[in-house]
């Protein structure tokens, strides 16, 4: 697919009006990735002027910072600032939560001040001023969806009302489970937990969490993270409903169903 | 009599302010051996925030029925603190209810409101014991609580009811024996009270004599009985009722997803990539700084203060997806493994004038298992009523493991050695980031 990248843009003399941050889930992992073309379909799709930093990206540094290694953290957010500011980006846009904090909250203390906005915040924008408009009928319709909070979306960032404005969009039967919003569960991925093992336990954390939003009778687990997509794909997948139950990012529901 | 009441109650309430003084000066001297961290800022949000989450008790809110309860308890012991207020006067004057006569007929009105105050504590503090020790809530029966935690909560539960008790016992004898016009207590009419006189029956039985030498004796376990308590205070996890306030001025302001800064690092890293940076070699630098946090010291202030904030309500082990599934991080036991540490630094001190290496530090108490479980969601420091936040703690003490320590397991070492070289966690070529956009 035709994704505008940034050096190209730069080398044109031309300016996006927002950058879009894929993330290295977005980048690299299969599953996420389908989630970056979906959302990049979207922009495509509306005209938006945007750009990826391509093969310049590179981690934020999120997961090696919050596993306790400042150094690397500070490496790679001193270099991604580096090219950020080389670019005069001032707006970001991300999929990931992850990539989100860390560039929204983070940064900023190291010299790179910007306005970062989640894909989820994003989608609720273009949904509200029109741009994005739903087909006929809709795909979902009527179809049972929990929404399952990120960690570092809702808890970190107070972000509870954009992912479920946005899939309120698509007239489905939205379900919460009963742990959601502030009370939510996390998916077990965060805090650098993706990259190892769990600590010995009773349960893994994604079982628990796709159980309880299993138990909502929900056929779609919406999610607004690669990372909690992940986990509760492995979840459906070991409690054996993957007929019943798929695990969809709120941009790849709006992508379906954008006319 | 008279004379000698009033010299004892100087006395013991001389001994018990001194002690407690004492006490105040060394948890606040052991709270400010961590490092320095400024909150001087946004003075206008942090008095909104003590206003909200301390005298409003917003948090406890999240259960609707138990802040009830444990806001009756609250505003019972404030309010309570008024009639205490009188107690006090009454037992350095040598008078008897001193504010009725100024009061007038607000007085029985305002006794009245604390005796119905005092019977809601009552009934609060029973149902709080039961569900402590009968109902079995799995925060409360949890192992982090074993031996003197667990006693601690029903001692303080029980202290309460005792007190209530002596409030409401003392009240009953007083009117009663004003009924019969005996002694001084015929001369100060106030009448019965709302709660206290269903208490008669049971004392009409009593000569006068014996009804007054009772009323005295409940009066003077009342005073007695509250500054023992105060004494008792800096021992326990009750000290939540005077630091929840510190608490929620000094609370964090920023998103909860922002991690502290390290700026010692972050120089590091500038003088590594842009050595022109750099101050001249040779140059009289500051001692190495630590990276993280291994011992109470290196921690801030502000943790520090949490610590002994805690009241191990364990609202935040109760949410915490690693205690939920079996891990053994329990956020609540790593506040208490603070404090416990934080005390035993401060025995240390108060033994050798200043602080002996004890071949001891924090991670005596707190392993790296526990501190290896954490997901960092933030659901800890959500739920907590007193502004708490484990979180900062798990990963300071985490950023001293790696950095101090270079105790990571073997996977992250991998997800290290990743992102130094492909700038990726996993293991891809940085030249395939693009690759995603060659399909659909």
């Amino acid at each position: 697919m035709q994704v505008p990248v940034m050096a190209e843009l730069a080398a044109r003399g031309e300016s996006p009006d927002i950058l879009f941050w894929v993330g290295c889930s977005g980048s690299f992992d299969q599953r996420a990735q389908k989630i970056t073309r979906a959302f990049a379909s979207i922009l495509n799709k509306l005209g938006i002027r945007y750009a990826v930093l391509g093969k310049e990206e590179m981690c934020t540094g999120d997961p090696v910072r919050r596993a306790g290694n400042e150094f690397m953290f500070q490496m790679m957010a001193y270099q991604n600032i580096q090219t950020l500011n080389r670019y005069g980006i001032k707006k970001v846009v991300t999929a990931c939560p992850h990539c989100f904090n860390i560039l929204s909250n983070e940064y900023k203390d190291l010299g790179g001040d910007y306005e970062v906005v989640h894909h989820s915040a994003y989608l609720q924008q273009l949904i509200d001023e029109g741009k994005i408009v739903m087909k006929e009928g809709g795909v979902f319709k009527g179809k049972r969806i929990t929404y399952h909070d990120s960690c570092y979306l809702g808890r970190a960032n107070g972000i509870y009302e954009a992912p479920r404005k946005v899939l309120e969009a698509l007239d489905a039967e939205l379900v919460e489970m009963p742990r959601c919003r502030s009370k939510g569960l996390c998916c077990g991925a965060g805090g650098a937990q993706m990259f190892k093992e769990e600590e010995k336990g009773t349960m893994r954390v994604n079982f628990e969490r796709t159980a309880e939003a299993i138990d909502t009778g929900a056929s779609i687990i919406a999610a607004a993270c690669p990372f909690c997509n992940t986990m509760l794909t492995d979840g459906v997948k070991h409690g054996e409903k993957e007929e019943q139950v798929k695990v969809m990012d709120i941009a790849e529901l709006i992508a379906l169903s954008i006319v | 009599m008279g004379m000698l009441s009033q010299v004892l109650f100087i006395l013991a309430a001389g001994v018990a302010a001194f002690a407690f003084g004492r006490q105040v000066m060394r948890i606040r001297r052991n709270i400010l051996l961590g490092r320095d961290e400024d909150f001087s800022d946004r003075r206008g949000e942090r008095w909104k925030n003590l206003l909200l989450l301390a005298f409003g008790q917003k948090k406890m809110f999240r259960n609707p029925l138990v802040a009830l309860m444990h806001f009756v308890i609250y505003a019972g012991f404030i309010i309570i603190n008024l009639e205490v207020l009188e107690i006090a006067l009454d037992g350095l004057f040598g008078t008897h209810r001193l504010f009725a006569a100024p009061l007038g007929p607000l007085y029985p009105a305002l006794i009245n409101a604390f005796e119905f105050l005092a019977v809601g504590v009552l009934l609060a503090c029973v149902l709080f014991l039961s569900r402590r020790n009968i109902l079995k809530l799995r925060r409360f029966i949890s192992h982090d609580l074993d031996g003197w935690p667990r006693s601690d909560a029903n001692y303080i539960l029980l202290t309460e009811i005792l007190l209530m008790g002596l409030f409401l016992t003392m009240n009953a004898a007083d009117t009663l024996l004003q009924a019969r016009g005996y002694g001084h207590y015929g001369s100060r009419l106030t009448g019965d009270f709302a709660a206290s006189q269903w208490i008669h029956p049971l004392l009409n039985g009593l000569s006068s004599p014996a009804l007054a030498v009772l009323e005295r004796t409940c009066w003077w376990l009342h005073i007695l009985g509250i500054l023992a308590f105060l004494n008792y205070l800096p021992y326990s996890k009750h000290l939540h009722i005077l630091l929840a306030f510190p608490n929620a001025y000094y609370a964090r302001l920023e998103p909860e997803g922002k991690l502290r800064n390290m700026p010692e690092v972050q120089k590091e890293v500038l003088y590594a990539m842009q050595p022109e940076m750099a101050p001249p070699t040779g140059a009289v630098g500051a001692p190495p700084p630590k990276f993280g946090a291994k011992d109470v010291f290196d921690l801030s202030w502000r943790n520090l203060l949490d610590a002994y904030a805690c009241t191990e309500c364990g609202r935040c082990t109760a949410a915490c997806p690693a205690n939920i599934t079996g891990k053994v991080l329990s956020p609540r036991k790593i506040m208490m493994s603070t404090r416990d540490r934080l005390e035993e630094v401060g025995r240390n001190i108060d033994t050798n004038g200043a602080y002996k290496d004890d071949g001891k530090s924090l991670l005596s108490y707190i392993t790296t298992e526990e501190l290896r479980a954490c997901t960092t969601c933030n659901a800890c420091v959500e739920e907590c009523p007193v502004s708490i936040s484990p979180l900062e703690i798990i990963m300071e003490m985490r950023r001293a493991l790696i950095m101090e320590d270079s105790n990571a397991p073997q996977e992250w070492n991998a997800l290290f050695g990743n992102v130094e070289n492909n700038f990726a966690p996993w293991k891809f070529s940085p030249d395939d980031r693009d690759r995603w956009t060659a399909e659909g």
